[in-house]
């Protein structure tokens, strides 16, 4: 076949995914250095932050409470993989994790007949309720499906036949950023847990003891910032931590730094775009919306700071205010759906013009 | 004979013409051994690839730029055959999974999955990782992209991740969580003028600064249609006059000429000509998206004022309606005929202030 796969062992097809890919994550030789969001992604459930119901409900079931199906859902970034994985870690202990969970995410082929033949038959048998060195451990395996949302409907209904048949022995685990694609009949077999964008207080806490332990030189502003950009998102903060650590390596790292690489758009820009609408002049404010794309900006990343500059502008009365918001809405949404950039900044741009000229 | 813009195409980081702070970045990214996703964002010809391949090169020396082009088959669940090419070395491989259209998340996921499970040659000196770059990441479905979330976790200790985007407004936010954004504006017109003299000097040609900057400006801080127009300029007439015509691709020409009739008469015939021509286009593959906007473009400057906003408007609308619609056509034409009612309505309303 092609020389640039004979460098190694060929198609994983035939093997189970999940299984192959997990072997992977635990090897890895200790002296290369590890991305940070690997290197201090929770170990055990009490490492998990700010999620406090689902890890209330968790700890439960380590002592012993009936461990139900579960469905974690909420945005990027908070912790939902991290908890299944510490959790159930710390059920199997790291010899009986292989066996007794399965692992299948979106990158794995989900569709109805692999629901109906590889989650049935591994969850088809019981299993004992001891470890080989006869320490007790929990009497059921585990199914993780992480990024569930995007199983198809019909592997959806497959998956809660499967999930029925098989209460007795094994517990499922579904995670997703939107409950919205999960099938009701799946969500009201699981106990629900939404995941909370992590606070300011817990990102600056974890922020600031990564830069201890890795001996980052960070200003007070600087963790603002990236406080700020991550909105919440933990892994987003952490990824762009360690991305600016590495560029400034040893200088002190600024507001400015963190901004440059999370693609903020900076506010001389903002305010320049508003300014080419007041001048009322067409040919101008084109001109301008060339430059600014031409910096690579994205457009939906303007909108969404455009947003903020609107609500406080002063030049514009409220009904103004709601006329253009509501632009930004339209233009978003089109965005979204693969409008060409240029020209809706332009529309959005048009609209701002006539009402400060106005 | 191969053409300036790949003769002259800098091949190290340290080579970079522009943006050089950056390049200096990406070298100490490489240097400090965890090395993470990439998302390169950019507009087109602000050289985005170029870094790429120079980053590469870093990362793993000269053994990136032996390439061959490799065709690949993929299984979909469907047992349906896909075919996709892709340009490899031994340490990186490149794919467009928007070859394969709405398949792209199975391409992505059995190519991902296949190199990270294949180990490296020769392990000395080298990385425990390969690569990956994915181009047009923006044109991805949402069911690749969210194919994508978990695997970059997972294959993370032998596989990177590149992903080249025109923007970012088009990657899913759990993706962006997932990679370093670096950002490649555009170079400066100064920045173009010095790189055409560059290339000219190199070519011992004598390339008048008025030219250059001329060029700069048409090329709309593009450099790859900067180096192009430059080397078209060449072909034309050499030796270079600073009064030179500097001229358009021929496409741009023909739409040019296109936006001219729209204006020049309003009528269900013209209509149908300009069609004839917008089908002409459609099969040359020039990218919807640059239609309306060299169409607007060149409508707005024989309308004023608040009719501007509302030609504006339209075109967005319409470039939008096109993408959720099957056929091009329709909303090409669409716009098209809203602009000449607007602008039949606009003629006679003046002409009637007039009597
Ligand atoms: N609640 C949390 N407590 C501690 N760390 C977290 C939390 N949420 C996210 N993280 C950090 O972010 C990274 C990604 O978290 P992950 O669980 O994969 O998020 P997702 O919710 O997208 O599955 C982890 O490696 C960890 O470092
Ligand atoms: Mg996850």
């Amino acid at each position: 076949m092609h020389a640039f796969l004979k460098t190694g062992k060929l198609g994983s097809g035939g093997k189970g995914a999940g299984g192959s890919g997990s072997l992977k994550t635990g090897t890895g030789s200790a002296n290369t250095p590890k991305p940070w969001v690997e290197k201090y992604r929770p170990k055990k459930i009490s490492d998990v932050a700010e999620q406090d119901d689902v890890v209330a409900v968790l700890s439960k079931t380590m002592n012993g409470a009936d461990f139900p199906n579960l469905l974690f859902y909420g945005p990027p970034g908070t912790g939902k993989t991290s908890t299944i994985l510490a959790a159930a870690r710390e059920l199997y202990g790291k010899d009986l994790f292989g066996q007794r969970v399965l692992e299948l995410n979106a990158s794995d082929e989900r569709g109805i007949q692999v629901i109906r033949d590889k989650v049935k038959n591994f969850a088809q048998n019981s299993v004992s309720s001891t470890k080989p060195d006869g320490s007790p451990c929990p009497s059921f395996k585990l199914v993780i499906l992480d990024e569930a949302d995007s199983m198809t409907h019909a592997a959806q209904a497959a998956l809660r036949r499967t999930m029925e048949k098989s209460s007795r022995t094994t517990r499922f685990c579904l995670i997703c950023n939107y409950v919205s694609r999960i099938i009701e009949p799946l969500t009201s077999r699981c106990s629900k847990f939404r995941f909370r964008p992590l606070g300011v207080a817990i990102l600056e806490e974890r922020l600031r003891s990564i830069c201890n332990t890795e001996n980052v030189n960070i200003s007070d502003e600087g963790i603002s910032a990236l406080i700020e950009v991550s909105e919440g998102d933990l892994r987003r903060a952490i990824t762009a931590l360690q991305s600016v650590a590495r560029l400034q390596s040893g200088r002190e790292i600024k507001e400015e730094h963190v901004y440059d690489i999370t693609g903020a758009v900076p506010q001389t820009w903002l305010r320049g775009l508003i300014e080419a609408c007041a001048s009322g002049s067409y040919d101008k404010l084109s001109a301008f919306v060339d430059d600014l794309m031409a910096e690579g900006y994205a457009a939906a990343q303007i909108l969404l700071q455009i947003h903020d500059c609107i609500v406080e502008e002063d030049n514009l009365r409220d009904v103004q205010k709601a006329a253009v918001c509501e632009k930004i809405a339209v233009c978003d949404h089109r965005l979204l759906e693969g409008g060409d950039e240029y020209l809706q900044i332009m529309d959005l741009s048009c609209c701002l013009m006539q009402n400060l000229t106005k | 004979m191969s053409l300036w813009i790949d003769k002259y195409r800098p091949k190290e980081l340290s080579k970079l013409d522009y943006h050089t702070e950056q390049a200096q970045h990406l070298k100490q990214l490489v240097d400090g051994g965890d090395f993470p996703h990439l998302l390169v964002t950019g507009p087109s010809g602000a050289g985005k690839k170029t870094r790429v391949v120079a980053l590469l090169r870093q990362l793993y020396g000269p053994g990136t730029e032996k390439l061959r082009i490799e065709h690949q088959s993929v299984l979909t669940a469907s047992k349906k055959k896909l075919e996709i090419s892709t340009v490899a070395s031994n340490y990186h491989l490149e794919v467009n999974p928007s070859d394969v259209g709405i398949h792209d998340r199975v391409v992505v996921q059995e190519l991902i999955k296949t190199l990270a499970s294949s180990h490296q040659l020769d392990t000395v000196g080298q990385r425990d990782f390969k690569v990956v770059v994915i181009v047009e990441a923006d044109k991805l479905t949402k069911d690749a992209q969210h194919g994508l979330r978990r695997t970059m976790e997972k294959y993370m200790s032998t596989c990177r991740i590149i992903l080249c985007a025109n923007s970012t407004s088009k990657v899913i936010p759990a993706i962006r969580s997932r990679c370093l954004v670096v950002r490649v504006p555009a170079p400066t017109n100064e920045q173009i003028v010095s790189i055409l003299q560059n290339i000219c000097k190199k070519e011992s040609l004598n390339l008048p600064i008025q030219l250059a900057e001329k060029i700069a400006v048409k090329s709309r801080r593009n450099l790859r249609r900067a180096i192009l127009m430059c080397e078209a300029c060449k072909v034309e007439s050499y030796p270079f006059s600073s009064t030179q015509e500097v001229s358009l691709p021929d496409w741009e020409v023909f739409l040019r000429t296109t936006a001219n009739m729209i204006v020049s008469e309003q009528s269900p015939n013209r209509l149908f000509e300009v069609r004839g021509r917008l089908y002409e286009l459609l099969s040359h593959c020039v990218p919807t998206n640059a239609i309306f906007q060299g169409l607007l473009r060149e409508l707005i400057q024989n309308v004023d004022g608040e009719l501007k906003a509302e030609v504006t408007r339209l075109a967005a609308y319409h470039e939008h309606r096109l993408n959720l619609g099957s056929k091009a056509i329709y909303h090409l034409e669409a716009f098209v005929a809203s602009f000449m009612a607007l602008y039949k309505k606009f003629l006679e309303e003046n002409m009637a202030d007039m009597f």
